[in-house]
């Protein structure tokens, strides 16, 4: 699960982590009404004004509407005009930015629409600072990367110049080091009160990071100001879904208005589904199986409307729903049905899929292959029902069927 | 021979709830040797598993069998009054991890987590707990182990398996399945297969599967079936070609996964470039490793690899 930055922000600021000073906005007047105890309380003229949205890259991100505004803005109006001039440049600003479609390098082309502002104190940044807590799947542990390429891509920093970046592998037994911490303030380049400041910083963020089991966090960059703090300028925090079981206080940080409808709907129902941009609808068991079946539904020349695992144990009703929300996509020109019953088994598999048709209605091809436990019971069910189903024998064969029937 | 269980391996099942009941009854029908349960709720109380023999599993049987596991409150109680040398865990999430750590605390030589959901900050303590123990982890997440006609552990249908000559190794479940089912098909059969979880944190990976294989003397080939998410497969293809005198064919689900996003498991993700099917492929291939193009494909594919 993802969160905006600023909510990261107010996680690692009531973990003693240094963040700036910062408010958040869904109105304009709410953004116009932060700008003057932002300078007040900072002392600083500057503020910044941020999209919020779940993706990267929206300092250089271009909005829709106004293909030349950014996503991040500073506000320079105060420096010489004072907070009036100030919250003028913000209520500006903010009027075309809010509810306005954001587009950046991991948006996609769609963008994503601004529904959240943060306005925040500006600072002045001596240099900038990368810094990460995430998995290394390999040794099955968490680890502290750290980088002086701040405000880069990391991806390219590691493909192009790996020795720029350290990394400290956390055993759960001890968490972070203090050496360790001293290791990556030293590889840096950082000392006396400023390498003292980032010790406790990123012990504190490995703190923040095994108590709330998230899966990244990132601070990019992470900055030391002109007067030797380090705070962090901007934040970003992603949770594992399988542990918020035990965190409600990230749950109801949730903002379902940046999930995808469909993609909600099915995981209220226990599904497992996420949507593409083909036109053959995929019902699989099993994950792995629901990969490889839009694998080879590519592979024989089709594009997979959607991956949808209906697990291992699904019943009429999801299977119902798993239809509905397959058909309600409008690209969809035909629908795969690919099981290997192991424990599911195919006879009831097969009277979900015809009630499931009966309930929802199918004006589009069908293809479906059974395997695996009761399948005869089930291709009998199927052929019974009078539904104009086409059957397949393999995977492969089913494929080829699917993508034969949508040309 | 085989790998990993047989007909001398003695489980205790953690967690005896609907799933664990269920699939218990299932492993008892095809013949394993289940010795007793752990559910410190039901300690003291024994239940009660008859029903008809599954005849795909070990053979000689009855067709019916009668069998009550005495139920324990530790792993440790159950292993000093049944000898059990594994278990199987269908412990919920919020407590599979700590089960895992209680299972190899009692010194068991396996442990089989299939529960799916366990919180990666846990399998991280864990996998920890378990560095210096002997203790072999198979999972979470995962369908198990199955020795065909000897002994099966976890969630797998019994009678697709046919007892034969290849290894299967795999991350994801219905995969498995599906590779099984091909052998059995072209005669082939398994000696063992394994599933060893589609989690980014599991106990064992390919490479520690591949040296058993390897080392095992009935087995003639191995398949090996990954997916996106991680390293795990361009490590078992550096052992392959290093150390591997079998053959080995394989297949990787996820070449049509869009960046970013978890396909059902929660290791299945390609993230920061990384763990991409491409470039598993790629390393599977120079390694010398037949590849499957479609899973309908994953048996000729050991067919060819066989030579």
């Amino acid at each position: 699960m993802k969160i905006h930055e600023y909510q990261a922000k107010q996680l690692m600021a009531a973990r003693g982590i240094p963040v700036p000073l910062g408010r958040v906005a869904t109105t304009v007047e709410e953004a116009v009404a932060a700008v003057r105890p932002l300078i007040e309380e900072s002392g600083s003229p500057v503020v910044v004004l941020k999209s919020q949205i779940h993706a990267g890259g929206r300092g250089k991100g271009t909005f829709l509407e106004h293909p030349d505004l950014r996503g991040v803005n500073v506000i320079t109006a105060g420096i010489a005009g004072g907070p009036e001039a100030a919250e003028e440049q913000v209520r500006d600003l903010a009027t075309r930015m809010l509810g306005s479609t954001l587009v950046t390098i991991q948006t996609g082309p769609e963008g994503k629409v601004v529904n959240f502002l943060y306005v925040e104190q500006g600072v002045d940044i001596a240099r900038e600072l990368y810094l990460a807590v995430l998995l290394d799947r390999t040794v099955g542990r968490n680890i502290v990367m750290a980088s002086t390429e701040g405000g880069m891509d990391i991806e390219k920093v590691a493909e192009e110049t790996p020795d720029l970046l350290l990394r400290e592998e956390i055993d759960p037994a001890i968490s972070l080091a203090d050496f360790q911490a001293r290791e990556l303030a030293h590889g840096l380049g950082m000392n006396g009160e400023a390498a003292a400041a980032f010790t406790q910083f990123v012990k504190a963020v490995e703190r923040v990071a095994t108590e709330l089991d998230t899966d990244l966090i990132e601070i990019n960059p992470l900055v030391v100001t002109t007067d030797g703090r380090v705070v962090a300028l901007d934040g970003k925090m992603a949770f594992d879904d399988n542990a918020l079981f035990r965190h409600p206080e990230i749950v109801a940080m949730r903002d379902e208005t940046e999930e995808d409808p469909a993609e909600l709907e099915a995981k209220e129902t226990g599904l497992n589904y996420i949507k593409l941009d083909g036109t053959i609808g995929c019902l699989v068991n099993g994950a792995g199986l629901a990969m490889a079946t839009m694998d080879t539904i590519k592979h024989v020349g089709g594009e997979p409307a959607n991956f949808l695992d209906v697990g291992g144990g699904a019943d009429e009703a999801q299977v119902t729903t798993a239809f509905q929300i397959i058909t309600k996509d409008p690209n969809v020109k035909g629908i795969f049905v690919n099981i290997f019953g192991g424990i599911m088994r195919c006879d009831v598999i097969a009277t979900g899929i015809v009630a499931a048709v009966k309930t929802v209605g199918l004006d589009v091809p069908l293809v479906v292959r059974l395997e695996g436990t009761n399948v005869e019971q089930g291709k009998q069910i199927i052929s019974e029902s009078g539904l104009d189903v086409v059957a397949a024998d393999s995977l492969k064969d089913g494929a080829e069927k699917i993508v034969e029937l949508v040309r | 021979m085989s790998v990993l269980v047989g007909k001398d391996t003695k489980v205790l099942i953690q967690g005896l709830g609907k799933t664990g009941q269920f699939h218990t009854e299932k492993a008892i029908a095809y013949g394993t040797q289940m010795v007793g349960a752990v559910h410190p709720s039901r300690a003291g109380e024994s239940a009660l598993f008859e029903g008809e023999t599954d005849h795909s599993g070990v053979p000689g049987r009855d067709d019916t069998y009668s069998v009550e596991l005495p139920v324990f409150a530790t792993v440790n109680e159950a292993v000093a009054a049944t000898g059990a040398n594994a278990s199987v865990v269908y412990v919920p999430p919020p407590f599979a991890a700590d089960a895992i750590m209680e299972a190899a605390a009692a010194g068991l030589d396996l442990v089989v987590a299939i529960t799916e959901g366990v919180p990666v900050g846990d399998m991280i303590v864990a996998k920890r707990f378990l560095a210096d123990k002997a203790t072999r982890l198979i999972g979470p997440n995962c369908p198990g182990v199955i020795t065909p006609g000897e002994c099966k552990i976890g969630i797998m249908p019994g009678y697709i398996h046919e007892r034969g000559r290849i290894g299967v190794i795999s991350r994801s479940g219905t995969l498995t399945y599906e590779a099984v089912y091909q052998l059995t098909l072209r005669g082939l059969g398994q000696t063992t297969a394994v599933g060893i979880g589609g989690d980014p944190v599991n106990g064992t990976n390919f490479v520690d599967m591949l040296a058993m294989f390897e080392d095992d003397p009935e087995t003639e080939g191995v398949i090996m079936i990954g997916e996106i998410g991680g390293t795990a497969e361009e490590d078992g293809a550096e052992f392959v070609a290093s150390r591997m005198s079998k053959p080995v064919a394989g297949f990787i689900a996820g070449t049509s996964a869009p960046p970013g996003k978890r396909m059902g498991h929660a290791g299945a993700i390609v993230s920061g470039g990384k763990g991409t099917a491409e470039a598993k492929i790629e390393a599977m291939k120079a390694a010398g490793i037949e590849m499957a193009e479609t899973p309908s494909d994953m048996g000729e594919a050991m067919v060819r690899a066989l030579g």
